[in-house]
């Protein structure tokens, strides 16, 4: 097991070095000149030549990924060419909102997604079972920035339940910080809810028909317990890997979703950086999720050996 | 159903406080968030939104966009390369500082030699600046240049603290200490931007609140959602497809009035290393294509008749209007007649450059349908802003849809457009002797009659030529709670918080 995990730590380096090239190397391909947006309306050229070489975008692409790569190993994102801010600032004021808002909508997927699943297989055929189905298809079929806009019109503007957008931190005011957020982790947590439902029914058909549950119930162990130990835990191998990946879907999909709610998160950030071609909390920002990712399928790799006790011998 | 549902909220404690207003807090949503908050750098226009409250500037403009006085009290032309300009006394910087002429020199040497100034180029005329006493600031100019006092009423007249200046360096935009009625609280990069009032602020009196708090909300939609919901009390800059839903909301007021800017049609005709195409070397070609273009039309089917039909490079409301410049009817016989006149073969293809926005691409196609009936194929070329503009610059386009932000002084809008120059305005490559004279000797003298005059003959002279063709003046769009009083609008866009008030 340590080596299984040992080569998989090793595996990280490579991976975030490949990817800090893709990041810089895939913005370049972006149309259009930052220095023009930087530049202002007037777009004067004698401005643009300033902030070109203020900003090293007249040295060679290589040399500029040099100085971006050397200060990033350093700890230092660099700083947004458009607020003036390190980045590293940004990271770390905006990466924990993301973080709540990611949390709490896969929290929500999961007490929706997984008992749906449950409900679907165990009711296989049943109104039950295409009642989960149906809403599964609902989810995975629904936009989030047009639930979010229906959302907003239903529970805020006509019901005055919820604010409309914004948001508080958890360490101010946890009820306001629940209520600005609950709405859009909803919204984010709904299309997940729909595939960890879908995944959870089919693993779950899968293991009801196995040989341990058939002597399980023979042994004369009631419905509930056969499902929930026996089944449903075996049932939870893939889907905790599923839950892994999906929480890098969780991450990309909140860039609409705060864009929608003006969450100061993550997503927003990016959202802002690339129509202001702000490349470097672009880079900053795609480089800490990627980092974040590999490391949640890592943990996801450590739980699925925790889960399953024949990979431990491994 | 609902009742349940209301008592669950409630019971969690997450309903209705998160949407009640502080009172005494004015909450403005705005359409995106603003870049640096400094004045030498700063280079969004929401960024000028935000420094309406903080930073009082040398001048203002009126709602006739008159130049009326702000920490100035008047100005004099000595001669027409020396502006003098005398200051208003009793006027302090958040910090406690006095405001004088040495803080008024301190700014524009800033804006004059700061990397990454973007003030640099709008006070480029400047030579010298003397102070012969702390409440007189006298400017010595290379040359005449009379708009050189309108940008006094925009960032190049925003003074900051010598003191805060010299402490904060290039981080002066984390902390902006200048003499405005709110002073700078708190930036939430993407959520928020807080001003507090500034009680020593030297026109207290027209300020009604405590605070103001600036919210950007990107959507235009969720923006009038939150206003909708009373998450905000203010909002600027809707589109004109949500004016019928604020018109019928009474809980929200609408506000509208003619812009600064303008979005018209530029013709590409010596710019780049594009062959040259009829479009593009013959003015009669040109001038069928403008012919065969209805602007009330594309007003009407795209605005919902909200902006307003424009062919100056001028607002209606600027002191240099003149109604003599007016928009040419849609006439298709006459275009077809000029385009057999100029010898091209129809349909002449022709290549329309617009940047991705959902307004833009309907009036492009809007566009597209009129041209046809005069012998026009017209090819839309959507690409995303930036890269429009690079286009632009580098002269890779035939025709652009693009607009203008505007400007007070005439010159803002046509000088570096029109004037034979470097292509980042003057994206047409257009190049008129005459038209040139006209700009340099409306720099020169600053009687507004005369300068109109001059103004009239150069708009008279581009729909002739026509690098560019002008065809509205968009419209400011505001709505706010029907708690909110007091705002005046002009012209420029921005939000003025003196006299305006919120109820509780």
């Amino acid at each position: 097991m340590r080596g299984h995990l040992g080569v998989r730590f090793a595996q990280v380096i490579p991976t975030l070095l490949l990817v800090s090239i893709m990041v810089f190397c895939l913005q370049q391909l972006m149309p259009g000149d930052p220095a023009l947006v930087l530049a202002g309306e007037e777009r004067d050229p004698e401005v643009l030549e300033q902030i070109r070489r203020e900003l090293k975008l007249d040295q060679p692409l290589v040399m500029q990924y040099f100085y971006w790569i050397t200060n990033v190993l350093q700890g230092d994102l660099g700083f947004s060419w458009r607020i003036r801010q390190p980045v590293t600032e940004l990271v770390a004021t905006k990466l924990p909102v993301t973080l709540q808002l990611a949390s709490m909508a896969f929290v929500i997927a999961v007490f929706i997604g997984v008992p749906m699943g449950v409900l679907s297989a165990v009711k296989k055929n049943t109104v039950w079972d295409y009642l989960a189905n149906g809403i599964g298809l609902a989810g995975l079929s629904t936009p989030n920035f047009w639930l979010g806009i229906m959302l907003i019109l239903l529970v805020s503007v006509h019901l005055g339940w919820l604010p409309p957008s914004g948001y508080v931190p958890l360490s101010e005011d946890w009820r306001q910080s629940l209520a600005t957020t609950i709405m859009p982790a909803f919204v984010l947590g709904n299309a997940i809810s729909a595939v960890l439902m879908r995944h959870t029914r089919s693993a779950m058909l899968t293991a009801l028909q196995q040989d341990y549950v058939r002597t399980a119930r023979a042994k004369g162990v009631s419905e509930t317990r056969v499902v929930i130990k026996h089944a449903l835990r075996n049932a939870l191998v893939p889907v905790v890997t599923l839950g892994a990946l999906e929480l890098g879907t969780l991450l990309s999909g909140a860039v609409l979703t705060e864009q929608v709610f003006s969450i100061p998160g993550f997503g927003k950030m990016i959202v802002d950086a690339v129509f202001n071609r702000d490349y470097p909390v672009v880079q900053g920002v795609v480089l800490v999720t990627a980092t974040v990712y590999v490391m949640l399928n890592l943990i996801a790799d450590v739980l699925y050996v925790m889960i399953n006790p024949r990979l431990r011998g491994a | 159903m609902m009742r349940h549902l209301a008592i669950a909220a409630l019971a969690c404690g997450l309903a209705l406080p998160a949407v009640a207003q502080t009172p005494s807090t004015l909450r403005i949503g705005i359409a995106d968030d603003a870049d640096a908050l400094d004045p030498t750098l700063s280079r969004t226009y929401v960024g000028r939104i935000i420094f309406a409250g903080l930073c009082d500037k040398l001048f203002d403009i009126d709602a006739k966009l008159n130049v009326v006085p702000q920490l100035a009290t008047g100005y004099e032309w000595t001669d027409p390369q020396t502006l003098v300009i005398k200051l208003r006394d009793g006027v302090t910087f958040h910090d406690g500082e006095k405001f004088d002429s040495a803080a008024v020199k301190t700014t524009l040497e800033r804006h004059q030699t700061m990397q990454g100034s973007t003030r640099r180029g709008e006070i480029s005329a400047i030579d010298r600046i003397e102070t012969p006493d702390p409440l007189t600031v006298r400017l010595v100019l290379k040359s005449a240049s009379s708009p050189l006092v309108v940008q006094f009423a925009d960032r190049s007249g925003m003074i900051m603290s010598p003191k805060s200046l010299a402490a904060l360096g290039n981080d002066f935009g984390k902390a902006p200490v200048c003499t405005g009625p709110f002073k700078f609280a708190e930036r939430v990069p993407q959520d928020r931007i807080v001003l507090d009032r500034f009680d020593a602020y030297w026109n207290k009196s027209a300020i009604n609140f405590a605070r103001v708090v600036y919210r950007p909300i990107v959507d235009a939609t969720v923006r009038l959602a939150n206003l909708q919901a009373g998450a905000i009390d203010f909002g600027e800059r809707f589109q004109p497809s949500d004016v019928p839903e604020i018109s019928k909301d009474r809980r929200i007021t609408l506000v509208q009035n003619a812009g600064l800017g303008f979005t018209g049609l530029t013709f590409n005709m010596t710019n780049g290393t594009r062959p040259r195409t009829a479009m593009m070397s013959d003015a009669r070609v040109r001038q069928a294509f403008a012919l065969s273009i209805d602007r009330a039309v594309i007003n009407q089917v795209v605005y919902n008749a909200v902006h307003t039909v424009n062919a100056h490079f001028v607002a209606p409301d600027s002191p240099f209007f003149d109604p003599a410049i007016k928009p040419i009817p849609r006439d298709v016989a006459r275009a077809k007649a000029l385009l057999a006149a100029a010898g091209v073969k129809t349909p002449l293809t022709v290549e329309l450059l617009l940047p991705n926005s959902a307004d833009l691409r309907q009036t492009g196609e809007v566009i597209q349908s009129m041209a046809a009936e005069a012998g026009f194929d017209v090819k839309l070329r959507t690409t995303e802003f930036v890269t429009a503009l690079a286009a632009s610059d580098a002269g890779d386009y035939e025709v652009f849809l693009i607009g203008w932000s505007g400007r007070a002084d005439a010159d803002g809008n046509v000088y570096s457009f029109t004037h034979t120059g470097p292509p980042n305005l003057n994206a047409p490559g257009y190049s008129n002797k005459e038209v040139d004279g006209w700009l340099n000797q409306a720099r020169a003298i600053s009687g507004i009659p005369e300068r109109r005059a001059l103004y009239t003959k150069v708009a008279a002279q581009l729909m002739q030529d026509l690098p560019r063709m002008y065809l509205y003046t968009p419209n400011n769009i505001f709505a706010m709670s029907t708690k909110v009083s007091g705002f005046v609008p002009v012209p420029d866009g921005m939000v003025r918080l003196q006299g305006m008030s919120i109820t509780p």
